[in-house]
């Protein structure tokens, strides 16, 4: 930090060019006149303005500021920021130390702190149109859902034919999700599975012309297919046509007495063969042939929007936090972490007892900074959650400006102008004690 | 032997780390400068990540279409002509202030100083009704000098406490000698104080300047269609996101150039800016 706190024995607080007043107004006038205007008288106007009603005429009292808690839109604007304040400045602090700590064994730890302080340098529209990207729904263009989708499908199966169903003349009926003949097979009795509905592009990428399966004996062979040609009246019902696709991949399972006796899965062409335990069953294709497929989470919708945005500002901010605790870190006396260790305290010991007490300072310095720019937060809200969840991620700065500039309802947005500026009013006299210690000297 | 083994894969396990943590925080961005170098029709059938088995599907042709979009370049020309003047005012403003406070004597000095300490952390959302009431009185609302002198405001307790403090380490000698050679007030300030503040003046232009061409909200309120900055500029078309994606990636991408270019030459002062900003 620049401080002020240097060699000072001198008195210099005398000024050395026995300046006259006249000369020190003129320096300090453009500075006082503009902040005047400009941050003071706001300031004023805003109180007495929030105790007037919408069209600025009438008294109101303190109606607006009863508005705070009881319309719905404030609400979920102060909820939200309860959320907020709680969980960025504390995230961000956190990992701001945990980088700034792991940082310090590494050669190449500028390059690292370079590559998480950079997204502090842009504008946060431009952070919320490239968090808008990240979490697009659609697996095949956001990352997010990409790599969850990538994770989830990793670990449970994903199906391949979702809307398939029986179509006319179908031996299939449903069962429980998935699809069963009506009658049992037998071996030696070709079988045919015709499904309809896949779309086309929808279809696995093998999937080669269906063929009819061939008779063996002792085996129960059939086909599954899509019974479909484009085209009214083409093609055959309940046998391979010539455009027909076979559904790779199916699973078939044969049922007898509710028991699964036999299993496989259809080649390329849609054919499959049983063997001769399946003689007598039925066949099912069980419902984990067509399950939706798994499309990830909807990081906007209403319920995961604000953490998802909270995500995006720790993106942005968790820079921040390590370069303000690193230069902390710098700062520390060595001797003590190495009496520690001498003392046979391991890394995380050191870590605990050592490091985190004597960055105390610094951490809550960081922490109140972020809670102070957090109450702020509009952009990224306002570029991130989209219409339809906007409401469900309203803050404080947002409502204010909706109630301000798209709701005509000033009085109620001062109200707002005026609770955010209570709220950084400790910090405003905190800043101010502790610059009047230095001044006075 | 046991202390030397687990310190190595203690060590390699914080590389592993953070290496997938700087992955974790470079995807984003790559993300968005991938999207802008393909087309729309290619954005709408796959993820950006497939230009690396097709690097074929790159193109400049969405920068090409923004940069004959009058709209785009007129605000980006905006953004520069509201950001400049806002930050050379308040480092002109500032510094006078702040050495006025830091060497010259007034009744109330450390006072006023404290007051405009105090001012630092004013979130500028209670300044938005009033100021947009009282430009409208003025004729200023819509203009870019509305936007400016707004920004100048916010701008100028940051600026007074950063240059009062630095002004005040300035060796008494040195302004005594200036002042033996005859030099008056302005010249000492011109020629003695700003020159030495070099270091903090730098510090603040550049928070300032990445400050005000990084704003969204107050442009938002105070520009009109003539005079609104690319945030403003390209804010109005997220609302299509997914139809506007050609012209919002390379717009959001053009925007970002400007201030990593200064955020990459000048990291120093950047971070000493941040450092002594932490309480605003």
């Amino acid at each position: 930090m620049q401080s002020a706190t240097g060699a000072a024995k001198a008195p210099r607080h005398r000024s050395v060019t026995g300046t006259r007043k006249t000369v020190a107004a003129l320096f300090l006038l453009p500075a006082l006149v503009l902040l005047g205007a400009l941050v003071v008288y706001p300031i004023g106007y805003s109180v007495v303005r929030s105790f007037y009603d919408q069209s600025g005429d009438g008294f109101a009292g303190v109606d607006n500021y009863q508005a705070l808690f009881t319309d719905d839109g404030i609400r979920t604007a102060l909820k939200n920021n309860v959320i907020w304040v709680v969980f960025a400045p504390t995230v961000a602090t956190a990992l701001g130390l945990i980088f700034a700590v792991l940082t310090e064994r590494v050669r190449w730890g500028t390059a690292f702190k370079l590559v998480v302080f950079m997204p502090m340098a842009i504008s946060m529209l431009a952070a919320g149109i490239i968090f808008r990207l990240v979490y697009d729904q659609d697996p095949d263009k956001g990352v997010a859902n990409a790599v969850w989708v990538g994770v989830h499908d990793t670990f449970a199966e994903s199906s391949a034919f979702p809307k398939a169903h029986p179509g006319r003349k179908s031996p299939l009926v449903a069962e429980n999700g998935g699809f069963v003949t009506g009658a049992t097979v037998r071996a030696g009795d070709p079988v045919a599975l015709p499904l309809v509905g896949v779309a086309p592009d929808q279809l696995p990428d093998g999937a080669k012309r269906a063929v009819a399966a061939r008779a063996e004996p002792g085996k129960v062979t059939g086909t599954t297919w899509q019974d479909f040609t484009r085209g009214k009246g083409v093609g055959t019902l309940g046998a391979p046509d010539p455009d027909e696709l076979g559904y790779a991949g199916m699973r078939i399972e044969a049922v007898e007495d509710g028991k699964v006796v036999a299993s496989t899965k259809a080649s390329a062409d849609g054919t499959f063969t049983l063997p001769a335990s399946a003689d007598g069953a039925r066949l099912r294709l069980p419902a984990s042939n067509f399950t939706e497929p798994y499309n990830g989470l909807d990081w906007l919708g209403p319920s995961l929007v604000t953490p998802a945005i909270i995500g995006s500002y720790i993106w942005m901010w968790a820079g921040f936090a390590m370069v303000l605790i690193a230069a902390g870190l710098a700062g520390m006396p060595r001797e003590l972490l190495e009496a520690a260790r001498v003392d046979g305290a391991n890394e995380w010991q050191v870590f605990r007892r050592v490091t985190v007490p004597l960055l105390a300072p610094v951490l809550a310095v960081v922490a109140v900074t972020l809670m102070i720019n957090v109450l702020k937060v509009f952009d990224l809200v306002f570029i991130i959650a989209p219409g339809s969840s906007q409401d469900d991620a309203n803050v404080l700065a947002l409502e204010l400006y909706r109630k301000g500039f798209a709701e005509d309802q000033p009085g109620v947005a001062s109200a707002i102008a005026v609770f955010l500026l209570l709220l950084v009013i400790p910090v405003m006299w905190f800043n101010v004690r502790r610059l009047r210690r230095e001044v006075r000297r | 032997m046991r202390a030397w083994l687990t310190d190595k894969v203690n060590g390699g396990l914080v590389r592993v780390f953070l290496i997938v943590v700087g992955l974790f925080w470079l995807v984003p961005t790559v993300g968005l400068l991938v999207s802008s170098l393909r087309s729309p029709e290619d954005m709408n059938a796959s993820g950006w990540w497939k230009v690396f088995s097709e690097p074929s599907q790159l193109t400049v042709d969405s920068y090409r279409k923004l940069l004959e979009n009058g709209d785009i370049t007129d605000s980006l020309l905006n953004t520069v002509l509201i950001t400049v003047p806002a930050t050379v005012l308040v480092v002109v403003i500032g510094s006078l202030a702040g050495y006025a406070f830091a060497w010259m004597e007034f009744p109330g000095r450390d006072w006023w100083f404290l007051a405009v300490v105090g001012l630092l952390v004013v979130p500028v959302q209670v300044a938005l009704i009033p100021i947009a009431e009282l430009f409208g009185r003025l004729g200023l609302f819509g203009s870019t000098l509305g936007v400016i002198l707004f920004h100048v405001g916010f701008g100028l307790p940051f600026a007074v406490f950063l240059l009062r403090n630095f002004f005040a380490e300035i060796p008494r000698e040195l302004l005594e000698a200036a002042r033996l050679d005859g030099a008056g007030e302005l010249r000492l300030f011109f020629r003695v104080v700003m020159p030495l503040g070099g270091p903090a003046i730098a510090s603040l232009g550049i928070f300032q300047f990445l400050w005000v061409w990084n704003d969204m909200l107050v442009a938002l309120v105070f520009t009109d269609a003539d005079s609104q900055p690319i945030t403003v500029a390209l804010q109005t078309q997220v609302r299509q996101f997914g139809n506007n994606i050609d012209v919002l990636a390379p717009g959001a991408f053009i925007s970002m150039v400007i201030p990593l270019a200064v955020f990459f030459a000048f990291q120093r002062q950047f971070v000493s800016g941040v450092m002594a900003g932490a309480v605003k």
